[in-house]
């Protein structure tokens, strides 16, 4: 017996702690951790739902999830060191040239 | 093997809480492997086999491992480790807190006014996911592949450098 | 002939063009030949139109000639049409023909001035505006002359624009006259809206069979409609700015000021007549409108030291009894005595010029004197023309006219005696201030020597007034027969004073004045000295002097309040309204650019908000 509900809640509780970290934490690289804490639980929730329904279709997702996580990741990275090599820092708050 | 599950939920949630809060960025990598080790057994238990095996294998084991190549490319040391404690002061945690709470709160809500009920976990294995990829999701499949393609022309062209002029007679280009 | 109706205004309108745009470039002899050459054209053809008229009377006694349809617009729609009887038509002549011996006159006076051209388009337009008011067969159109001969009047009065005193009275003209305007305005408003029509003649069938007597709106139409007589008319109590409109060159005050525009408001309230004769309380308003400006207008001039001046009020009086008139029902005689009062009027301030230009601009009566001598003919015809404004008996023109009126106002309805009374006082009152004037004018020392003796130009156009002003007033009982094809008939409530009695107490009071002012002002004049200089009679000057107090008194009631209304909303109220709603724009915008903070965590944390506000929907709804 796998309890769904509690399965739901877990996914939601990683959820909200990768949300704070890309709130609070201003080192890029701890943001796009975070972002990957996100997909993550977001993958979590898909692979519950589809034992509920007794489906191969949350897997499916799942994969498709992790295949565009590491599509973004790689790009992410790239701009990482870009971001680096320009400014020789990493903090988000300083790159905020476009505002109104 | 609802044990396991409340185990493994309470290892990933805990390396999670900790990953947040740590200075150095490997520190928090390793953290964020373990709560990845940690939600692949979830899966396991979920009957998911085949999924759990590609969340070690791609995510903790491709996608982490590139996280640790680019950090250390960065080389930040113990500078931005002093940096990173004087910008997490504990009234920064306060607002992202609460804006999360509350969502976890709603969340919670819904879940329980939702219908949920506990299952039987059969197992799904690779043979059904991969029907069902290449049988209903094949669209998808394709759209994948591109995207990762996309991701591939976008990591190279970003991460080019332009080499020196003195050597460019000599060296060839990347 | 009377095809050659519409050349009567249009010829004027064209030499006023003509001088407007060539004036300028042409020499001072073609100036004067246009401008006075298109006034003499339209005279002898309104003469022979007149000629015509009365040899072979057109049916219904009246001709329309319709030129265009102006305005088409539902069921509004006013035509540039002209409509002539025997009243249209005894007033068009009359103007006409005392314009053209005015601007006779204008080429001698005003040469050598270097707005010779600008005066002569001026007056030119004057003239085809006031004709297209008395030949208007639509109030429409009788606005637009009354707005017209405004609009002239303001542009003569300020015609040396370099002074601006000049210009400001030319404004409180205009302005006074504006108020009398817009009420008649609104009246023309009230009309259209109830009766459908502005066709003069249309509008009285309709009024007469759809108003009963004494009804709301005939008596609100026609209170406003006098309100915009009284104004153009200067009578009680819009009053105030005739004598300051003496500012403007003589011929002007001669022309517009005395003799034409001022008489457009007897001509309204003779032409709808109608309205006034559904609503009696207005018509006895009128009436007393006009007993009691004649009354102050002649205290007033008893004051005056300008010689212009007392002729202004002497004319605000004459109207008082045209009012008057109009007022008990005697619609002829009120016309008769436009007629007679248009030519001695004239002739009084052309040879008050002659004696102005003579003396080089001198105004005050008290340098003038002893210029019997000098200047014969503006003593003859000045002369000529006080009896006939005093009303010497038997003799002039004015005193026929003002006799017919004096005694229908004796025979009409209630309170006629006391009209009557009033009007015989104004008798003495006239007599005493014309002789006041040509005693200390033309008896006495010479005290300021003669410089310029008047030409030919000038001369002969108050001869010829002289005539008139003598001659005019004879054949009477023709005059108000032809009259009474246009209007009614005087109808009397009993005969309280025959006509030889009313004469003969209105002859007593001309001859008390005389004397009066022969004791005064030529026999002793140390006694009106004594008079002015004790405190009662020096208050009593003082208040008379100023038109008792009218100026001082619209000063404090009207003009203070507004100016300090303006300063205080000096900030405007209304303009604050919008310009408050571009600072809450403006605020808007800062606020909302402040939530672009280029940050990455505040744009993450707003969609974590967005998001929570979603699933609250959701969770409640």
């Amino acid at each position: 017996m796998f309890p769904i509900r509690e399965g739901l809640v877990v996914s939601g509780i990683l959820f909200t702690l990768g949300l704070i970290g890309v709130l609070v934490r201003r080192n890029l690289v701890f943001v796009l951790m975070s972002i990957e804490v996100m997909l993550n639980a977001a993958g979590l929730a898909f692979v519950v739902a589809g034992t509920r329904w007794r489906q191969p279709d949350g897997q499916v997702v799942f994969l498709f999830i992790l295949a565009m996580a590491a599509a973004e990741v790689s790009v992410g990275l790239a701009l990482v060191l870009e971001l680096y090599h320009q400014h020789k820092s990493l903090d988000t708050d300083a790159i905020s040239r476009m505002r109104g | 093997m609802t044990i396991v599950f409340y185990t493994a939920s309470a290892v990933a949630i805990a390396a999670t809480i900790l990953m947040l809060t740590r200075l150095h960025a490997v520190h928090a990598l390793l953290y964020l492997i373990v709560s990845l080790l940690a939600v692949a057994v979830i899966f396991f238990d979920l009957g998911a086999p085949f999924i759990a095996a590609l969340e070690v294998i791609i995510y903790a084991g491709a996608i982490m491992v590139l996280f640790v190549f680019v950090v250390m490319l960065l080389n930040l040391g113990e500078p931005a480790a002093r940096a990173e404690r004087a910008l997490l002061t504990p009234p920064m945690w306060i607002g992202p807190s609460v804006l999360a709470t509350i969502l976890l709160a709603e969340f919670v809500w819904l879940l329980a006014h939702g219908n949920a009920p506990p299952v039987v976990a059969a197992s799904i294995g690779p043979v059904e996911v991969g029907m069902a990829l290449f049988g209903r999701y094949l669209i998808g499949v394709e759209l994948a592949s591109m995207l990762l393609l996309a991701g591939l022309v976008a990591a190279y062209h970003l991460g080019w450098r332009k080499v020196p002029q003195a050597e460019a007679t000599h060296v060839p280009h990347p | 002939m009377l095809q050659l109706l519409w050349l009567v205004p249009a010829i004027p309108f064209v030499g006023a063009l003509v001088l407007a745009v060539l004036g300028p470039r042409m020499r001072a002899r073609g100036v004067a030949v246009v401008g006075t050459g298109s006034i003499a054209v339209s005279a002898a053809i309104s003469l022979s139109i007149a000629v015509a008229f009365l040899n072979a009377p057109p049916a219904a006694g009246s001709y329309t000639q319709t030129l265009w349809t102006w305005i088409d617009v539902g069921s509004f729609h006013p035509a540039i049409a002209f409509y002539l009887d025997a009243l249209s038509l005894v007033m068009m002549a009359v103007v006409t023909f005392v314009s053209f011996l005015i601007h006779l006159y204008s080429t001698e006076f005003m040469r050598g001035d270097e707005g010779y051209s600008r005066f002569f388009a001026y007056m030119n337009l004057f003239v085809a505006s006031m004709v297209t008011l008395l030949l208007a067969d639509n109030l429409l159109l009788l606005y637009l002359g009354w707005e017209g001969v405004g609009l002239c009047s303001y542009l003569l009065i300020g015609f040396w624009y370099q002074d601006p005193a000049n210009g400001r009275a030319g404004r409180k003209a205009f302005i006074v006259t504006r108020v009398g305007d817009t009420a008649m305005a609104v009246g023309l408003f009230l009309l259209f809206h109830n009766l459908g029509t502005l066709r003069i003649q249309d509008l009285m069938h309709a009024a007469q069979t759809q108003w009963p007597i004494s009804s709301a709106y005939a008596i609100a139409a026609a209170a406003l409609l006098l309100g915009g007589a009284v104004g153009k008319s200067a009578q009680l109590p819009l009053q105030t700015w005739l004598p300051d409109a003496m500012a403007g060159p003589t011929p002007t005050s001669a022309l517009i000021h005395a003799a034409t525009m001022v008489t457009a408001g007897v001509y309204l309230i003779a032409r709808t007549h109608v309205l006034f004769q559904l609503a009696p309380p207005v018509q006895f308003a009128v009436a007393v409108v006009g007993a009691a400006t004649l009354l102050m207008a002649g205290c007033s001039a008893l004051t005056q030291n300008d010689i212009k001046r007392v002729l202004a009020y002497s004319t605000i009086s004459q109207i008082g009894y045209m009012f008057l008139a109009l007022g008990v029902g005697a619609w002829g005689a009120a016309i008769f005595h436009f007629i007679t009062h248009a030519f001695f009027k004239a002739l009084l301030f052309l040879a008050a010029g002659i004696v102005i230009e003579a003396l080089h601009h001198e105004h005050n009566i008290f340098r003038m004197g002893g210029l019997r001598k000098e200047l014969p003919v503006a003593f003859w015809t000045f002369l000529i023309g006080g009896c006939a404004l005093a009303g010497l008996p038997l003799i002039t023109a004015g005193f026929y006219s003002k006799d017919l009126i004096l005694w229908s106002t004796a025979n009409s309805t209630a309170g006629g005696m006391g009209l009557w009374a009033a009007g015989i006082a104004g008798v003495v009152l006239t007599s005493l201030y014309t002789f006041r004037l040509i005693f200390v004018v033309f008896f006495g020392q010479l005290r300021t020597p003669v410089s310029r003796p008047p030409g030919l130009a000038m001369a002969a156009p108050a001869c010829i007034l002289a005539f008139l002003s003598i001659a005019g007033g004879f054949d009477r009982d023709s005059l108000t027969a032809f009259l009474a094809t246009a209007l009614p008939a005087f109808r009397d409530a009993g005969v309280r004073m025959g006509e030889a009695t009313s004469s003969a107490v209105a002859g007593l009071a001309f001859l008390a004045g005389l004397l009066a002012a022969w004791y005064a002002w030529l026999r002793n004049p140390a006694f009106s000295h004594a008079a002015a200089a004790n405190p009662a009679g020096r208050l009593l000057h003082r208040f008379w002097f100023s038109d008792w107090g009218m100026d001082w008194l619209y000063d404090r009631v009207l003009v203070r309040p507004v100016v300090w209304l303006v300063a205080t909303n000096k900030a405007d109220v209304i303009d604050s309204i919008y310009d408050g709603i571009a600072s809450l724009a403006a605020l808007c915008h800062r606020l909302l650019s402040s939530t672009e903070t280029g940050k990455l965590r505040w744009y993450a944390a707003w969609i974590a908000g967005g998001s929570v506000v979603t699933l609250a929907i959701v969770m409640f709804l």
